[in-house]
């Protein structure tokens, strides 16, 4: 206001301020330079590769200084504070995505070397050096995982039917508690406590493909009755009370209405269930056991897992360590395209069809 | 209202069969939960009095006693879990404020399921790319370290030649948290009440102020509780420590040595299929010490969760 005078005119509401898009070319700007100092290092011999991931990290934590800097001179000390938290949240952001962003790089790129049709069509049976897969590891997660699935999730579901329509008083409260307690168990002592089981039952050298399955169910039921849970508590009660006043009872009502209904949510919590299960290594490492060839029988003699494949493979590399470690990341490639893909569908259908619930 | 209810008539109520069946099968189901805990805690307790009864000479390494034993590798379990959470705790709650507070609405939910990818890979690839990648690509960091902060006893020398000390073995742990405690503190900061929010910035507060007194102390029991049920995975994490780290039955606080305390869950992992005997009890008595911390540390977060319902008179 009272702007008298030949000087430009101010505009008081941004007077004082960092233009809008200032953040943005100081973020790219400490890029830059850091690319350049690392592409200096990178030409006086100081690496063999260009660092990128390190002129990113290093360059965002310059943008930090530099806005602080910047925006303490321009705005003052309240909004150069403000705007710090920004950067560093959005550098929080981005120094968890290095890792996920190298990962996946790096066992795709390393993954890809193996990651052929022999891999899925042979064992290690007999293979020395070149060759060789990763078939018997992959029937045996399918049997083992599809055996712990069989295990949890009639169990899981009918206890979350219990907590949610039946459940009242002490015995519920203790369950939805040990519920909890259970999810955090650790896996390795859900391997131990089957080891143990067996140990007394039948001796201390047992190991097979039925044992891991009850270990991963361990794991696998505390999150099926706690996923399946939250969905049956999302059916509206009317239609319950529609069903019982058309004098269904109640366990028809259960059966018919409320688990159709809630059918999307409770199959994409198991598929997550499974997802979380599948790339398990511990437990199987203790229990299952690890061996070269096909075993189709879940109840007699070791059988091989893909996580336990991923780590003998890279732990126990023999004469060809190179094959083998190849053998590694093609299987860790395909137990994560496994997982993913699992996330991905159960979020699919957890979207499409989701029942239309209210408004 | 014409209240003409049929007086006195007795209702006989007949529980029909398939009603019975179910809602018994139901509870066989919740109590089958029970007793698959208190098999494990049972079963657990029986493998594991060989070794407390044993002669403990023929324990591995010959220690004094059991826990003589099972101490060094407690102490690595606590140490690389705490500081796992030193890394993982700032970094969460940051990602969680980005994604609730800063990121644009459409893509906030996308960041979301990006850093949920981060849970969906399975811990022995963590382990791979922890020995693959990111031991020699801290390397140098630790050689400037031990260079320039080696006064400082965290950080004494020799540097590790390989890389796979306590320290890389707890930036595997955190990358693997990170995403279980995010989700939380996500949830938690979305449930700060909009109307505390728009009163601070009503008074002018910047977005940091906001932050600081409306979404913090509302989500501080929340944050507590995540930042506990992340230490409890942390602890139990097995496979990513078993790779990475390259241990040492030792007490030791310095980070990049090669002389590094190994985990309890790590070190079942890795000597389980050589052990015989008395060895194997030991093993499962470690496997047992390393169930209760996990349970405290669990039973501390629910504790934090219940406290919280208690008091929050917002929601």
């Amino acid at each position: 206001m009272a702007v008298t005078g030949a000087g430009p005119i101010v505009n008081s509401l941004t007077a004082g301020k960092l233009p809008k898009g200032a953040p943005w070319m100081l973020l790219i700007g400490s890029w830059i330079v850091l690319g350049i100092v690392f592409l200096f290092v990178q030409l006086s011999h100081g690496t063999t590769t260009f660092n990128l991931v390190g002129s990113l990290f290093f360059g965002t934590v310059l943008f930090d200084v530099l806005i602080y800097v910047v925006s303490y001179l321009v705005e003052g000390v309240r909004r150069a504070r403000d705007r710090l938290l920004t950067a560093l949240v959005a550098t929080a952001f981005i120094v968890a995505l290095l890792p996920l962003v190298s990962l996946l790089y790096t066992v795709l790129s390393k993954g890809i070397a193996r990651f052929d049709p022999t891999f899925f069509s042979e064992s290690m049976r007999n293979i020395v050096g070149p060759g060789g897969g990763a078939l018997h590891a992959i029937i045996g997660t399918l049997e083992i995982t599809a055996f712990a699935t069989l295990i949890s999730v009639p169990i899981g579901l009918m206890t979350a039917i219990y907590l949610v329509e039946y459940g009242r008083g002490a015995l519920a409260r203790s369950i939805t508690f040990l519920v909890d307690v259970m999810s955090g168990i650790p896996s390795i002592v859900a391997g131990l406590f089957v080891f143990a089981l067996f140990a007394l039952l039948v001796g201390p050298a047992v190991r097979n493909g039925a044992m891991g399955a009850i270990a991963l169910s361990v794991l696998m039921i505390p999150i099926v009755v706690r996923s399946s849970g939250e969905i049956l508590k999302l059916v509206p009660n009317e239609l319950r009370e529609a069903s019982y006043a058309l004098g269904v009872p109640k366990w028809l009502t259960v059966l018919k209405i409320v688990l159709p209904t809630s059918a999307p949510g409770i199959i994409t919590g198991i598929m997550l269930a499974i997802a979380r299960v599948i790339g398990e290594t511990a437990p199987l490492l203790l229990v299952s056991g690890f061996t070269q060839s096909v075993n189709y029988d879940l109840f007699s003699e070791r059988m091989m897992t893909l996580p336990v494949f991923v780590y003998q493979s890279y732990v126990a590399q023999g004469l060809h360590a190179e094959d083998d470690i190849n053998r590694a990341w093609a299987g860790a490639l395909t137990l994560i395209l496994i997982v993913m893909v699992l996330n991905l569908v159960a979020r699919l259908i957890a979207r499409f069809f989701a029942p239309k619930l209210g408004r | 209202m014409n209240a003409s209810a049929p007086a006195e008539v007795k209702m006989k109520v007949k529980v029909r069969r398939g009603d019975r069946v179910f809602a018994t099968s139901t509870v066989v189901a919740g109590s089958l939960i029970l007793a698959l805990l208190a098999a494990t805690a049972i079963f657990l307790v029986v493998e594991s009095l060989p070794a407390l009864s044993a002669n403990p000479k023929l324990l591995p390494g010959a220690p004094a006693n059991v826990w003589a034993y099972v101490a060094p590798l407690a102490f690595g379990t606590v140490w690389a879990g705490l500081l796992a959470m030193l890394i993982a705790l700032p970094l969460s709650i940051g990602i969680a404020l980005f994604i609730t507070h800063y990121a644009p609405r459409r893509i906030a939910q996308a960041l979301g399921y990006v850093i949920d990818l981060l849970a969906a890979v399975p811990s022995v690839v963590f382990g791979l790319w922890g020995i693959a990648v990111l031991a020699p690509a801290v390397l140098p960091l630790y050689d400037w370290l031990v260079k320039t902060l080696g006064w400082i006893p965290l950080f004494t020398g020799p540097v590790s030649a390989t890389g796979r000390t306590i320290l890389t073995a707890a930036i595997v742990l955190a990358v693997m948290v990170i995403p279980i405690i995010t989700a939380l503190c996500r949830e938690v900061f979305l449930q700060t009440p909009v109307l505390h929010e728009e009163a601070a910035l009503a008074l002018g507060a910047t977005r940091l102020e906001m932050i600081q007194v409306a979404v913090l102390p509302f989500g501080r029991s929340g944050i507590i509780s995540a930042a506990m049920l992340g230490l409890g995975r942390a602890l139990g994490e097995t496979m990513a420590v078993a790779l990475v780290l390259s241990p040492a039955l030792v007490i030791n606080f310095a980070l990049l040595t090669s002389n590094n305390p190994s985990t309890i869950a790590s070190n079942i992992a890795l000597t389980f299929n050589e052990a015989t005997g008395i060895g194997l009890n030991a093993l499962v008595t470690t496997g047992l010490v390393l169930f209760v911390i996990t349970l405290i540390v669990n039973l501390g977060a629910r504790y934090a969760v219940n406290r919280r319902k208690a008091f929050s008179g917002a929601n």
